[in-house]
C-alpha cells in the first residue's frame, strides 16, 4: 500500500434480494484529498458508503485502512468510528435539544459524570480552531443547518478521523452556507484528512474536489483526476454513454407550432422546495420535458406548477387569464393533472380498490359530499381499465396487488378521467416493464395529438427524445437551456447538462 | 465564561431553561395573587408545607415520569404501582413485618415493574403507552388480590414514624389565642426533596442523565453519536419504577391506610405536573425543578378553587384541564415564536 493512501476498498460486492447493488468496486482515498463519489440514482454510491460505515455488511471484497494491519472488518457504525471513519449525513444526526458542546462530546468516553467546564472549553477551542461560528453553550437547534453540519464535522475531526464522509452535505444549504462548508473542507484537506464527498451538484464537485470516482449500475466506471475530466465527459460517464458513441437518433421532423398561444404560462414561479424562480410556458398539444441529473430541480419545478409544494412567488397565466394557483385543488380545477414521481407514497392509495383509485381525482373536484353512484363509478373504472388495458382481476381489486406498471396506468387513468388540458407526468415509466413503458410513451403522443399539453419527465434520455418535442434542461436548480427540433440529440442534451465547460 | 472571546455575550436560554422560567414565574404570580385576594391560609407558610405534605408522593412519582418523558417515553403505570406498594406494605407490616423489610418490599415491587416495562419497551420495542397501560391494570388488579378490604396500618413503630413531624418554629404563625404554631413538615417531604435533588443532579451532571435528553431529542441521532439508546431507555423506566415504589412508601407514611383506589389518577396528575413544569411530551426538553413547581402550581390551583367556594370536585378537574391546555398552548406558542425568530435572523443574514 502506498504511504499516502488512507483507505482502500478492493473488489467490493453487495447483493440485495434480486438486485446486484455493487459488484467488484474499487475505491481509493488518499491523505489530504477531496474525492467526489458520483453516480446517478441506483448507481451504488449510497450502498458503497453504507458498506464503509458498517450499516450494510459487504458480500465480497476487502477494506484496508492506513494504520491498521491487514483487512478491516466493519460490522457496525461503531466499528467504523473506531477505525477512524466518520460520516456526516445530509440529515443532521445531532440532537437539537442539547448544546453545541454536548453534541460534540456525548457518547464518547466512559466517565459517569459530565465535566461541563472542561467540555465547553475543549469545544470552544476546536470551534475556534476550525473557524466555526458557533458557541459551545448555544443550543444546537438555534444554529443554522450549515453550522449544525459543521459542528458534526468538528465532532468527527476531534474524534481523530482519517476518513470523513460527507453524504449530500449541501442539499439543504444556500450558496453562502455552501461556501462556508467548502472553506472548512479545504481547511481539513490541508490538515491531511481524506474526504469523500457525495453530491449531485456538478458545479460543487468541480469547485472543491481533487479526484472523482464514477459508479454506474453498481459497477466502477473509473477514477479520474479532476483536471482530466471535463464536465461533459463526467455526465456521459454517469449516464453510461461515451461521447463518440452518441449516434444521432433518427427522428422525424416534428412541426413547430410557434404560432399557437401558450395554454399555460408562468413567470418567476418558485416554491418552498424549488429555490430558484423560473419561467415556463407550454402550448396546446405540445409535449415538453424537463431533463437534468437527479436533484437538478426538474421534479421540484413541475411540482411548483401543480402547487404540490407551497408556492412562494410568481405569476401564472392560463389561456391569457391570470390565475392564482396556490393549492393542488386549484390547479386541478384549471385542468392541470399531475402524476407524481413517487408512485407509492404520493400516487396510489394502497388499500383502496382500482375503481376508487381511478375516480379519486374526479371525486375530489366534484366534492366528497356529492359521491358518484356505484354505477357511475363502475362505468368510469371499466372505461379506463379497457382503454389503458389495465391488467386487474376486477375493478374491486385493491391497487396494491397490481404490478407497478398497472398501478401507474391506474394513476394515469385517474388523471385522464378529469380530462385535463395540461398533464404533468413525472417519471411515469420508472420501475415498470418495457412493454408498458412503450405503451405509455405511445399514449402520451396520442394525447398530444388530441390536443392535450403534456410535460414528461424521465431519467432516460432516449425516452425523452422519443417523446418530447422540446426539452428544458436543468442543472443545479437552474434552467440552463432549451432544445427543440434538430437540436434534440443525446450529445446536445449532455453538453447542455454539463454546461459549456468542455 | 468571560475568559473566552467567543463567549462574551450571555447565552440565550435553552428551551428547557426558558420553559422552566415561565413555570416558576407563573407559580409565583398565581400564589401571590392568591395571597392578595384570598389571604388567610395562603399567607401562612404552613399552606406551602401542607401542599408538600399532601403531595410528597406525587412529587416523587412526577420526578420519575419526568425522566421517562425527557427520554421521549411515557409511563402511566405509576399510580397503580404506588397503590400496589401501599397495600402490600401495609399487609406485610400488619402480619408482623418490620419497617425495613416493608421499605425493601416497596423498592422491590417498583423495580420489578420498571424492569419489565423497560425490557419490553426498549429491547422488544413495544409502544410504551400500551405496555405501561397493561402495567397499570396489572398493578391495580394485584392490589385487590393482596387485599380486597381497605387496610389500616396497625404497626406501632410505623404509626410513630407517621406522626413524626419536623417542626420549624420560625416559619410558624401566631394563632388567635396568642400561642405560636410551628410549621410542620412530614418525613415524606424530606424523602421527596432528596429524590428531587438527586434526580436533578443526575439529569444535569451525569452521562446517563444527558443520555435521557439525547434519546428524547432524537433517538436516531443519539444512536449515531454513540449513546447506548436501548440501555438508556431501559434505565429511564427502571428509575421510574423505583421511584413509584418509593412514592408508595411515602404515600403510606402520609395516609397510613391501604385502599384499592389509592393514588387513583396519580399518573395523570404526575403527567400534568411534568407538562406544566415545562417537560415536553415529545421528549428531550424538561427539568425536575420545573416538575416540582408543576406539582405546586397544580396544587395551588386546586387550593384556589376550593378557597373561592367551588367545593364540588369537578371544579378542580375543570380548572386543572383548563390550566393544562393553557400551558401547552403557551409552550407551543413560545417555542414556535423562537423558531420564527431564528428563521427571520437567517433571512436577515442572507441579505
Amino acid at each position: 500500500m502506498q504511504n499516502d493512501i488512507v483507505l482502500s476498498m478492493r473488489g467490493i460486492g453487495k447483493t440485495f434480494p434480486g438486485v446486484k447493488a455493487l459488484s467488484n468496486v474499487d475505491f481509493t482515498l488518499r491523505k489530504g484529498e477531496i474525492h467526489a463519489l458520483m453516480g446517478e440514482n441506483g448507481a451504488g454510491k449510497s450502498t458503497l458508503i453504507k458498506v464503509l460505515t458498517g450499516v450494510y455488511t459487504k458480500d465480497a471484497g476487502q477494506i484496508f485502512i492506513d494504520g491498521v494491519e491487514g483487512e478491516v472488518s466493519i460490522r457496525s457504525p461503531q466499528d467504523a468510528q473506531k477505525a477512524g471513519i466518520s460520516t456526516v449525513y445530509q440529515e443532521i444526526t445531532l440532537c437539537p435539544n442539547l448544546t453545541v458542546a454536548e453534541n460534540m462530546f456525548i457518547g464518547r468516553g466512559n466517565d459517569v459524570l459530565v465535566d461541563w467546564k472542561g467540555m465547553e472549553k475543549k469545544a470552544g477551542a476546536i470551534l475556534e480552531n476550525l473557524g466555526i461560528p458557533a458557541r459551545p453553550k448555544q443550543q444546537l437547534g438555534s444554529c443554522s443547518l450549515a453550522v449544525q453540519q459543521m459542528v458534526a464535522i468538528a465532532r468527527a475531526v476531534d474524534m481523530d478521523c482519517k476518513v470523513l464522509i460527507l453524504d449530500e452535505p449541501t442539499s439543504s444549504l444556500d450558496d453562502k452556507e455552501v461556501e462556508m462548508l467548502f472553506g472548512l473542507m479545504r481547511d481539513l484537506r490541508s490538515r491531511g484528512v481524506g474526504i469523500i464527498f457525495v453530491t449531485h451538484f456538478l458545479e460543487q464537485v468541480y469547485e472543491v474536489s481533487d479526484r472523482i470516482t464514477v459508479l454506474r449500475n453498481g459497477e466502477l466506471v473509473g477514477e479520474y483526476e479532476i483536471e482530466n475530466l471535463p464536465q461533459v465527459e463526467l455526465v456521459a460517464k454517469m449516464m453510461g454513454k461515451e461521447l463518440e458513441e452518441l449516434g444521432e437518433l433518427n427522428r422525424e421532423e416534428k412541426p413547430e407550432e410557434d404560432t399557437a398561444a401558450p395554454i399555460y404560462e408562468a413567470h418567476g414561479l418558485s416554491s418552498a422546495a424549488c429555490t430558484n424562480p423560473f419561467d415556463f410556458a407550454i402550448r396546446k398539444g405540445e409535449v415538453n420535458g424537463f431533463t437534468g441529473l437527479l436533484g437538478s430541480g426538474r421534479s421540484e419545478s413541475v411540482r411548483a406548477i401543480f402547487a404540490a409544494d407551497r408556492v412562494t412567488g410568481g405569476t401564472v397565466t392560463m389561456n391569457g387569464k391570470t390565475m392564482k394557483i396556490q393549492k393542488p385543488i386549484q390547479a386541478m380545477k384549471q385542468g392541470i393533472g399531475y402524476l407524481p414521481e413517487d408512485r407509492k407514497d404520493d400516487g396510489i392509495i394502497a388499500d383502496l380498490s382500482v375503481r376508487d383509485n381511478i375516480i379519486l381525482a374526479l371525486q375530489v373536484m366534484k366534492g366528497f359530499f356529492r359521491p358518484f353512484s356505484q354505477a357511475e363509478a363502475e362505468a368510469f373504472a371499466d372505461e379506463y381499465i379497457k382503454a389503458l388495458e389495465i391488467k386487474t382481476a376486477s375493478s374491486e381489486t385493491p391497487i396494491k396487488s397490481l404490478s407497478g406498471g398497472n398501478q401507474q396506468k391506474v394513476i394515469l387513468a385517474r388523471w385522464l378521467l378529469t380530462h385535463p388540458k395540461y398533464l404533468i407526468l413525472d417519471e411515469p415509466t420508472r420501475g415498470i416493464d418495457v412493454g408498458t413503458k412503450t405503451e405509455i410513451q405511445r399514449l402520451v403522443r396520442k394525447l398530444a395529438e388530441e390536443g392535450m399539453s403534456v410535460t414528461f419527465i424521465s431519467s432516460e434520455i432516449e425516452e425523452m427524445l422519443r417523446t418530447c418535442s422540446r426539452l428544458i434542461v436543468m442543472r443545479d436548480r437552474h434552467i440552463v437551456g432549451q432544445l427543440r427540433g434538430q437540436e434534440l440529440t443525446q450529445s446536445n442534451v449532455m453538453r447542455t447538462i454539463a454546461g459549456g465547460a468542455d | 465564561m468571560m475568559r473566552n472571546n467567543n463567549l462574551k455575550r450571555r447565552e440565550p436560554l435553552t428551551d428547557t431553561q426558558l420553559l422552566l422560567t415561565i413555570t416558576i414565574c407563573i407559580f409565583f404570580a398565581m400564589y401571590g395573587l392568591a395571597m392578595l385576594v384570598w389571604g388567610g391560609g395562603f399567607l401562612r407558610f404552613q399552606q406551602v408545607f401542607d401542599m408538600l405534605n399532601n403531595n410528597a408522593a406525587l412529587i416523587i412519582v412526577a420526578c420519575g415520569l419526568t425522566i421517562v418523558m425527557i427520554g421521549g417515553g411515557i409511563d402511566i403505570s405509576v399510580g397503580g404501582v404506588t397503590a400496589l406498594v401501599v397495600m402490600s406494605c401495609i399487609v406485610h407490616m400488619n402480619n408482623g413485618g418490620s419497617i425495613v423489610t416493608a421499605a425493601l418490599l416497596a423498592v422491590g415491587i417498583g423495580l420489578c415493574f420498571g424492569l419489565v416495562h423497560g425490557f419490553l419497551i426498549s429491547y422488544l420495542e413495544i409502544q410504551p403507552f400500551i405496555i405501561t397501560l397493561a402495567g397499570m391494570f396489572f398493578a391495580r388488579g394485584m392490589t385487590t388480590i393482596v387485599s380486597l378490604e381497605p387496610q389500616k396500618i396497625a404497626h406501632e413503630g410505623f404509626k410513630a414514624l407517621m406522626k413524626t413531624k419536623i417542626e420549624i418554629p420560625w416559619l410558624g404563625y401566631v394563632a388567635k389565642k396568642g400561642n405560636l404554631i410551628p410549621a410542620r413538615m412530614e418525613i415524606g417531604v424530606v424523602v421527596a426533596l432528596v429524590v428531587l435533588i438527586v434526580v436533578f443532579i443526575m439529569l444535569k451532571k451525569t452521562r446517563l442523565g444527558r443520555g435521557f435528553y439525547a434519546i428524547g431529542g432524537n433517538s436516531q441521532s443519539a444512536l449515531m453519536l454513540g449513546v447506548n439508546v436501548k440501555r438508556t431507555r431501559f434505565l429511564s423506566y427502571l428509575i421510574s419504577g423505583l421511584l413509584s415504589g418509593i412514592a408508595g412508601f411515602v404515600f403510606m407514611m402520609h395516609t397510613g391506610a391501604g385502599n384499592a383506589t389509592n393514588a387513583a389518577g396519580a399518573e395523570m396528575n404526575a403527567i400534568a405536573s411534568a407538562i406544566i413544569g415545562g417537560t415536553l411530551l415529545s421528549g428531550g426538553v424538561g427539568n425536575v425543578i420545573g416538575t416540582f413547581f408543576g406539582v405546586l402550581t397544580l396544587t395551588t390551583i386546586k387550593a384556589i378553587v376550593t378557597t373561592s367556594g367551588l367545593r364540588d370536585p369537578w371544579w378542580q378537574s375543570i380548572t386543572t384541564g383548563a390550566m393544562l391546555c393553557f400551558f401547552i398552548l403557551l409552550q407551543s406558542v413560545v417555542l414556535s415564536q423562537r423558531a420564527k425568530k431564528k428563521a427571520k435572523a437567517k433571512e436577515l443574514l442572507k441579505e
